[in-house]
């Protein structure tokens, strides 16, 4: 039986960069805040101290600041008609854990999308015609616009510090910003990062083909700042361990670098931390949240009533926690109907390796940071006719190496080269200075489909005996199309 | 130029270390902050192995040899330390699948679903280093693998990594997948976990290790960055007396 905590006038499940920016507006506005958070509380000298942070093995490979799957996870399938096997341990994609959630150990790369994204549906039909779109992509407009948003973008990039050069002043184009962006009010509060070698020459590379190439908009600072909640941060010193790493020197933007030092002090929030939200509780209208029920690491069971509950985990738990606690109509495929679950969607991600003459190229990898790079926007959303080209969707493009980590990095290695034994060791002494590895080097869109969504596993359960949530994705025509289309444009450059 | 598409769920096998034990804390007023709470690294036993037998150490001394094999300028795998890196992690929470999802029921699934392999590393290794000799004495005169000669060592590990060596349990190909994996990890991961010794990896391409400020170098393009690599230990020079 849970034991009933005191009324709260709102609850945050997810104490992330959504739960702690919510928590420090509302316990502002006066209300009683309280944050649940499944992970551990974390912050910068016991978790990633500059003393031990820059270790590839305990952060990148085996994955410190991640979610245990054992703790939970989810289960996989590309189609329907095949069974969701649980992800045992994590692949290419995984959910973070703790305090300050994916801020912890993001890249912090700050876009904002271009104007068109949000009226897609519309703008697609207008430009193309109605049947252009695939006849099973069910891509919607957003419901609020640019410009809307616009206000928000500009208050979260003065929150971070964003390193960046502008595109697009008040509808006046900038040079060397991305002239593809929508309208901003304001300059970046920061400049743009100073750009390692690879970088820009792929720059350099990029306008000589008559693209315009910019900087990476960069929550990783170019130098000193203090945000509007008065919370400092300190300017990046090109380290090499950013992404999958928490910032042992209080320059990349994250909850921990950006509100939480802010928000702590406030006397109306407190925050539970190694708590998990295992249900949303609604009355008998069924159409009124009123608190939520939690487990501590004891294993014992909380209620924590309140009459507002922010879900702001990652959304597939949030998909999750909705169809565990019974509320809205899940989604149903094969019916079309019904709401949780529908429209999932990720990212497409490829790359283009170059490996460049050892004799007169020294790019010193490990000199770098996560948002660093030269970017171009020609191939993103619609900013390029796909009339002939048959697909929906883009993507940008640059060289946004953010490493020179050499457990992964020397997984590369030309075509013929072996994977093991003196050619291979040969090959990554010679070429580890002089090899260009992007990353993300194309990062593109990835539009709704019917058979794409999230339900509840009819197999596997959590360690609290809980179904896992079911992801059932694969990648469509369209996205396919795109890829290769963007990669190759790609190739071009890097070549 | 090489092309490479990177599907979303992979199916690298990435394993997971404890963390620090957390229990559930109310956080309000301040951050809660204790000194001494923070978590540095465990360094390896590096005196001994801990995890494999005295046969295991000369088979897998002997894989990580030709993996890595030395040369005039570097040493190889087994100088470097990759055996008694892998050893460790192996008696880690890597080797017994510390932090994974292991609830059954278990079945084999698509490439896209990752590992469904209930065979823990510790696993893995113990039934498949037994596996390969028996291989190699079958083949090669009741020879263990560490007892042939360099050419026809490659000539093993060449089959396994075709997948025609058959093993017990598990699938020949992916455990030299596993194999080649740890010991990269071995030759280039902090020294502190037992390999890389004298950070002889990192030294090999050119990595300064954990340094962590380069803001005097970004824009300095196209040339050699002179300093020597740092461990999370430091470097030997640092503490005079200690090797």
């Amino acid at each position: 039986m849970a034991r009933k905590l005191p009324h709260k006038d709102v609850v945050v499940v997810g104490l992330g960069w959504t739960g702690s920016i919510l928590s420090y507006e509302l316990a502002g506005a006066g209300l009683d805040v309280v944050a649940i958070e499944r992970g551990p509380w974390r912050d910068t000298p016991t978790d990633f101290p500059p003393t031990y942070d820059q270790d590839e093995l305990r952060y990148r490979i085996r994955h410190e600041l991640f979610l245990r799957p054992a703790q939970t996870t989810f289960t996989f399938r590309n189609k329907m008609d095949q069974t969701a096997l649980p992800i045992r341990n994590w692949g290419a994609f995984m959910p973070p854990n703790g305090v300050g959630g994916g801020g912890v150990h993001w890249n912090a790369e700050t876009w904002r999308f271009l104007p068109s994204d949000f009226v897609l549906k519309t703008h697609s039909t207008e430009r193309y015609g109605e049947k252009f779109i695939p006849h099973d992509c069910t891509v919607q407009d957003w419901g609020v616009t640019y410009d809307d948003l616009e206000p928000h973008y500009d208050q979260f990039e003065y929150l971070c510090g964003t390193s960046g050069s502008a595109g697009n002043l008040k509808g006046k184009i900038q040079e060397g910003g991305n002239p593809f962006e929508g309208p901003r009010s304001r300059p970046y509060p920061t400049p743009a990062q100073p750009q390692p070698f690879s970088h820009r020459l792929f720059g350099k590379a990029a306008a000589e083909l008559g693209y315009k190439p910019f900087p990476q908009p960069s929550g990783n600072l170019s130098q000193a700042y203090t945000n509007p909640w008065g919370v400092k941060l300190g300017p990046c010193s090109y380290c090499g361990f950013c992404e999958w790493f928490g910032c042992g020197n209080y320059s990349k933007a994250s909850p921990q670098t950006t509100v939480l030092p802010a928000l702590i002090l406030k006397t109306n929030f407190k925050a539970f931390d190694n708590s998990e939200v295992t249900r949303i509780n609604i009355d008998s209208s069924r159409k009124r949240a009123t608190g939520v029920t939690f487990v501590d690491t004891s294993g014992e069971e909380w209620e924590q009533p309140a009459d507002l509950v922010i879900l702001s985990a990652y959304t597939i738990f949030n998909v999750q926690l909705l169809l565990l606690s019974g509320i809205g109509e899940p989604y149903d495929p094969v019916k079309n109907d019904g709401v949780i679950g529908r429209n999932y969607t990720h990212q497409t991600i490829s790359d283009v390796i170059g490996f460049f003459d050892k004799d007169n190229y020294i790019f010193n990898p490990f000199i770098s940071s996560g948002a660093i790079g030269m970017c171009i926007d020609e191939f993103n959303g619609d900013n390029f006719d796909h009339g002939p080209l048959g697909f929906i969707g883009g993507g940008y493009m640059g060289q946004v190496q953010t490493n020179g980590r050499p457990i992964q990095l020397s997984e590369n290695v030309a075509e013929g080269v072996p994977a093991w034994g003196a050619k291979w060791k040969q090959f990554i002494r010679d070429h580890y200075q002089s090899t260009v590895v992007p990353g993300t080097g194309v990062h593109a869109s990835f539009n709704s489909y019917r058979d794409i969504y999230l339900d509840l596993d009819p197999t596997y359960k959590d360690r609290l005996g809980r179904p896992l949530l079911r992801i059932t994705m694969d990648f469509h025509e369209n996205e396919l199309k795109m890829n290769a289309y963007l990669t190759d444009k790609f190739a071009e450059i890097i070549k | 130029m090489q092309f490479r598409r990177r599907d979303i769920l992979a199916a690298a096998a990435i394993l997971i270390m404890a963390q620090r034990s957390g229990r559930a804390e109310i956080i309000e007023g301040r951050a809660p902050w204790k000194p001494r709470a923070a978590n540095p690294p465990k360094p390896a036993i590096t005196d001994r192995f801990v995890f494999f037998t005295a046969d295991e150490v000369r088979t897998v001394e002997a894989i990580v040899d030709r993996i890595i094999p030395p040369d005039p300028e570097t040493p190889g795998g087994k100088d470097a330390g990759c055996a008694t890196y892998i050893d460790n992690q192996l008696a880690g929470p890597y080797g017994s699948f510390e932090g994974l999802y292991t609830q059954g029921p278990f079945q084999n699934g698509t490439p896209q679903q990752g590992s469904q392999s209930s065979l823990t590393p510790a696993a893995q290794y113990r039934q498949g280093l037994a596996d390969l000799n028996g291989y190699c004495k079958s083949k090669h005169g009741g020879k263990t693998f560490a007892q042939l000669p360099d050419e026809t060592k490659d000539e093993v590990l060449g089959e396994l990594e075709k997948g025609s060596v058959q093993l017990r349990d598990q699938d020949g190909k992916t455990f030299f997948k596993h194999i080649v994996k740890d010991t990269r990890e071995g030759f280039f991961a902090d020294p502190i976990y037992g390999g890389n010794r004298d950070m002889a990896g990192w030294k090999m391409i050119g990595f300064p290790g954990a340094r962590y400020d380069y803001r005097d170098w970004v824009s300095r393009h196209n040339e050699r960055y002179p300093y020597p690599p740092v461990s999370i230990q430091g470097r030997a020079g640092w503490t005079p007396g200690k090797a």
